[in-house]
């Protein structure tokens, strides 16, 4: 969840009155925000630095507020207020409008070399802007914030924003190789060729993360303007020349990227939120781009669009029953403009072009809920009838663990992933014979693989657990996973019961009583005969020579028990003599 | 001991005497250490009211070993004395003796002796006296007697200056006859036996008090899990409420039954590497059910069932990548779907708890795999307020009575509900659960009827169980480093019980 950060007294100034710390949790609650920390610059610094550090640092109150994940209007200051005064119905909706220049409209045409790497482009300008230092912070504020979350780290969009005075149309957007790529990018004194500068931000903090979308590609994607100054070399850097300042009147933005969607979606959002600053607030000067086909399409789409949903519905859905008109005052308070229409239950909702997160009327059915309140929907039970049956593996389980404690051994809960070491080398195995499934992207050994048996896990809880009094008998029903390519997925689980004796003395024989306790459990019967249960001698090794025996029950092998080898209980960094029993349960059922 | 000849002699003596007597002066008096008679008086009173005995403090002057010496060969300056015979002796000799140097002074100041510097082989030292007084010895022989009361103040403190003497204090019992005082005390026993049962002794025999105070032996158990405790508390919370447990015996999933089926974009942070174990092997789901997929692929992409979509390219090899489940509502959808592929549709209620993974930062709180719990209802025209109803009667269940419902927002529920709950003990609201309505997006591909609703709320089982079992670091519930002792002490888990109340804050 995004967490947006802004002054408490600004966002009072902007919302016309001041809350206690309370008040204002409450109104984000209520709008579905969290009020996640009051803090301030100060106290930041000095709890990551500290106080030293934080001397001399602003103390001016922050509010820090998390945003739900899917609304990007919400991610400044200027979002916030309009969201939260529209929704306490001080204010109306502003309607966001594109309008054509007096002049000559800004044109960026796209070269087909983008096609292979980031093939779209769109582009608007802000006319007559007036930023102050507060306002600059936030549209530079609300581009990272962007390029966090729904540009997913500027690998599906990347926002470049320039000083429109500083440059001269057309641009062309194309891509170039990146020895053919030199520019002086943004906040240096020099100009590097892309290669060059490629290597100096390996080391920077915050543009090393973007370097992975281009860094293997042929071809690097570059705007240009009219002269051949580098606007940006997208998703990495904007050039030095174009950069804005708080002084800048004329915005020309350009957003780049794989997904056209998304770059249509990151466009509106910042041009809806920040034409509250032009001379003639909320209207966008419109861009032209070109597509390499030859096709030209004007930016930003700015599109508002009429849904219709029926009241009945919304109440159905809710849970409540409010008018038609009711409903359509609670959507607009959403900031979905809505009136009724037609036969008088039909409500016409206009999504707004900062709305991108209602793709369906279950969104729309979500805001009427919100507006309504939550808390003020009647609690009612469904009338649904069902009879309960449990998952007949899971039923097993819960009677066998009952009685695994009442036979005295005590119950462990280990992890389901752990080493290759724990389940192959430490029990003398080698991994390929495992069949365990492999984790491509463990950050550290122990999640390497999923376990393949249950033996390891009790092993570390007993090393673990030293210093308790001997002997310490543990036990575990739980999942095991083999690869399997009879499944749809390739891996099946498997239900083990595991059981370990650790003392002075190896005490097979309370093992074995155990798993005779077991099978006396399932009703298997001792013997060969077909339904009895019979152990043989066998050897693994993980075992002591001569100490170990399969078990075959109901006519099938279901695991095996003996006296662990010694370098199995080294390799775990135990020192006493131990015995084990594992058995898949599965057969049982 | 209460049967032991001491505590007889003790009845005896205290039978015979006037009022009482003294532990230290019947020691003495027997010849015994003192300590012998304490004990005998300690048993006596565990017996009840036998024998009364207050204790007492007294000081008494004992000699210290250089005393005792002295009080039994003399002092250092009286051995000077009678070692120097009529002729002298060199000086120089004498100082070797033991009592040498400080008997010499000692002599001396006594004018009890006198040097000669003149001789010629050294200064020579002559008695001038015949006899002496050995005053020290006497004083001390004294003290040892028992009579340092006949020494003055000053005798003494000069004594105990020269460390001869000391100061004791002596703790000693008066002992005097109790209500129920008898010389005739019998052996008590200590457990009835199976002999005094069959000869009916017991009738006859004084038993020894148990003492209450003591702990009993605890008994030799094996232990269950307590986080498996509260997982077997919630399974038998969803089977009272009509619930069915869904299989969830698949830790392997497919992207497609994790993410694409539960409408959850392709680019969705949660499918990036860093917070989720994708397999290398095996890498790929072997087998998708291709019609449903090829509707997952137009809703993503194109939308359709009333919904713009998602817009993108989507493409079947990510949905085929393996992984982890990241989330049990994975098997959910199976369910879901297995449901919509019976026909006509019956409503149904199910749950599961089982693990999930994360390949996430670890802290305290957080680990790589964690136990959902998730409960899901379908059936026709359910409404939000039925899910706060639900969620009403579970969290009662849970003994959570305070609730307040937050929006919040999931990739594949709308209308999503955050849960909290009033803490008590934090003074605050705090998250229990997350909850909604399954998207349209999600339903209408897998073949359920439109006017089907299905909602569903999921939790940790973890979260609960660390505020249940107050424990604050997660590693030492879950895994192979957990504490043994928790686990063989933790009570029974009574969810809508009274909690314990918190401990209280020590000063810092």
């Amino acid at each position: 969840m995004p967490t947006v950060s802004v002054k408490r007294d600004l966002l009072f100034q902007a919302l016309g009155r001041t809350y206690t710390d309370e008040e204002f949790d409450e109104l984000c609650f209520e709008f579905g925000l969290e009020l996640d920390e009051i803090t301030s610059e100060k106290e930041i610094i000095s709890k990551e630095q500290g106080n030293v550090k934080a001397a001399g640092a602003s103390d001016v109150v922050l509010y820090k507020i998390d945003v739900p994940a899917n609304r990007y209007d919400l991610l400044c200051l200027e979002g916030l207020v309009r969201g939260l005064q529209v929704f306490k119905e001080r204010i109306k909706a502003p309607v966001y409008k594109r309008v054509m220049p007096d002049g000559k409209i800004q044109k960026l045409i796209i070269t087909e070399e983008t096609a292979k790497i980031r093939p779209f482009a769109v582009a608007a300008v802000l006319r007559n802007i007036k930023f102050t230092k507060d306002r600059y912070d936030s549209f530079i504020e609300l581009q990272e914030k962007l390029h966090q979350n729904i540009c997913r780290k500027r690998a599906l969009v990347a926002i470049g924003t320039h000083d429109l005075d500083t440059l001269s149309g057309p641009f062309t957007y194309t891509a170039k190789r990146p020895s053919d790529i030199k520019f002086k990018p943004l906040n240096k004194t020099k100009e590097y060729t892309a290669c060059e500068l490629m290597n100096i931000y390996k080391t920077d903090s915050h543009l090393k993360h973007y370097l992975h979308i281009i860094e293997n590609k042929p071809l690097y994607p570059v705007i240009y303007d009219s002269n051949g100054v580098v606007l940006s070399m997208p998703p990495i850097i904007n050039g030095d020349h174009s950069k804005i300042t708080v002084n800048t009147r004329n915005i020309f933005i350009e957003c780049t990227g794989t997904d056209f969607t998304k770059a249509k979606i990151v466009l509106d959002i910042i041009v809806t939120m920040f034409s509250e600053y032009c001379e003639n607030q909320f209207t966008v000067e419109a861009a032209e781009v070109v597509f390499p086909n030859g096709k030209s399409h004007t930016f930003p789409e700015l599109a508002y669009r009429k849904e219709m949903v029926r009241a009945d519905l919304i109440n159905k859905k809710v849970g409540i029953r409010e008018t038609p008109e009711n409903l359509a005052k609670l959507l607009t308070r959403m900031y979905l403009k809505s009136e009724v229409i037609g036969d008088g239950n039909q409500i016409e909702i206009e999504i707004p072009p900062t709305r991108a997160d209602i793709i369906h009327a279950c969104d729309i059915v979500e805001d009427a809920a919100i507006a309504y309140g939550y808390n003020n929907i009647q609690m009612t039970l469904p009338k649904t009838y069902t009879i309960a049956n449990q998952f007949p593996l899971n039923k097993l389980t819960e009677l066998l663990r009952h009685d695994m404690a009442a036979a005295g051994f005590t119950e462990a809960l280990t992890f389901a992933l752990c080493s290759q070491e724990d389940i192959a080398d430490k029990l003398g195995v080698d991994i390929s014979a495992t069949k365990a499934v492999h984790i491509s992207n463990p950050k550290t050994a122990e999640f390497q693989v999923a376990r393949t048996t249950l033996l390891p896990g009790l092993l570390k809880t007993i090393a673990a657990n030293r210093k308790m009094p001997l002997p310490l008998k543990l036990f575990e029903i739980s999942d095991i996973v083999i690869k399997d390519s009879n499944t749809d997925v390739g891996a099946k689980n498997y239900r083990h019961l595991c059981a370990v004796y650790y003392n002075k003395n190896p005490g097979f024989e309370i093992i074995h009583g155990l798993l005779d306790r077991i099978m006396q459990l399932l009703d298997v019967p001792p013997g060969e005969d077909k339904g009895g249960y019979v152990i043989k001698a066998s050897e693994g090794p993980a075992f002591f020579p001569g100490r170990c025996a399969e078990i075959f029950a109901r006519g099938q092998s279901v695991g095996k028990l003996g006296v662990l080898h010694p370098d199995v209980i080294t390799k775990f960094e135990l020192t006493m003599p131990c015995s084990s029993l594992e058995i898949n349960i599965g057969p049982f059922l | 001991m209460a049967d032991g000849p001491v505590a007889e002699l003790l009845l005896r003596r205290l039978e015979a005497s006037d009022g009482g007597l003294d532990s230290a002066e019947l020691a003495a008096e027997l010849g015994m250490e003192h300590q012998a008679v304490v004990g005998a008086v300690k048993s006596l009173q565990a017996l009840g009211e036998v024998i009364e005995a207050e204790l007492r403090s007294t000081k008494r002057w004992e000699l210290t070993v250089e005393g005792e010496e002295i009080a039994r060969e003399g002092s250092h300056e009286a051995r000077v004395f009678r070692s120097i015979p009529p002729e002298g002796l060199a000086q120089s000799e004498l100082m070797r003796l033991p009592s040498g140097k400080v008997g010499f002074s000692k002599a001396m100041s006594n004018k009890w002796i006198r040097v000669d510097k003149s001789a010629a082989d050294g200064p020579r030292v002559f008695r001038v006296v015949d006899s002496m007084e050995d005053e020290v010895q006497r004083r001390l022989q004294l003290v040892r007697g028992g009579q340092a009361e006949k020494l003055g103040e000053k005798e003494r403190s000069e004594l105990r200056k020269r460390k001869l003497l000391a100061e004791v204090t002596l703790k000693t019992y008066w002992v005097s006859k109790g209500s129920a005082f008898s010389t005739s005390i019998s052996k008590q026993e200590t457990e009835l036996s199976p002999e005094m049962i069959s000869s009916g002794s017991w009738r006859d025999r004084p038993f020894k008090p148990y003492n209450f105070l003591a702990h009993g032996v605890l008994p030799d158990s094996g232990h269950l899990h307590p986080l498996l405790k509260v997982r077997s508390q919630f399974r038998q919370i969803f089977l009272e409420m009509g619930f069915t447990e869904m299989p969830t015996d698949n830790f392997i999933e497919s992207s497609f039954w994790n993410f694409d089926a539960l409408f959850q974009p392709q680019q969705h942070p949660a499918r990036d590497q860093h917070d989720t174990f994708f397999l290398r092997d095996p890498a790929e789901a072997l087998q998708l059910p291709m019609d449903y997929v090829q509707r997952v692929k137009r809703t993503h992409s194109q939308g359709g069932y009333g919904s713009q979509g998602y817009k993108y390219n989507w493409k079947l090899d990510e949905a085929r990548k393996n992984l982890l489940r990241t989330h049990t509502t994975s098997a959910s959808a199976r369910a879901l779907y297995r449901l919509a592929q019976k026909k006509p549709f019956t409503p149904v209620k199910y749950f599961s708890i089982d693990r999930v993974f994360r390949n996430e930062t670890l802290d305290a709180t957080h680990l790589a795999e964690f136990h959902q719990i998730e409960g899901v209802v379908a059936d026709h025209g359910l409404t939000l307020g039925h899910l706060m109803g639900v969620l009403r009667e579970f969290f009662t269940k849970l003994g959570i009575t305070q609730l307040r419902f937050k929006p919040a927002y999931n990739p594949y529920t709308e209308p999503s509900m955050e849960v909290f709950s009033y803490h008590q003990g934090l003074k605050k609201w705090v998250e229990v659960g997350n909850s909604g309505v399954f998207r349209p997006e999600m339903l209408l591909p897998m073949g359920l009827p439109e006017n089907v609703s299905v909602i569903a709320w999921g939790l940790s089982l973890e979260r609960p169980t660390m505020i249940k079992y107050g424990i604050n670091n997660i590693r030492e519930l879950v895994g192979h480093k957990v504490n043994l002792q928790m686990v063989y002490d933790s009570p029974l888990c009574r969810l809508d019980a009274e909690p314990r109340p918190p401990p209280t804050q020590e000063a810092a």
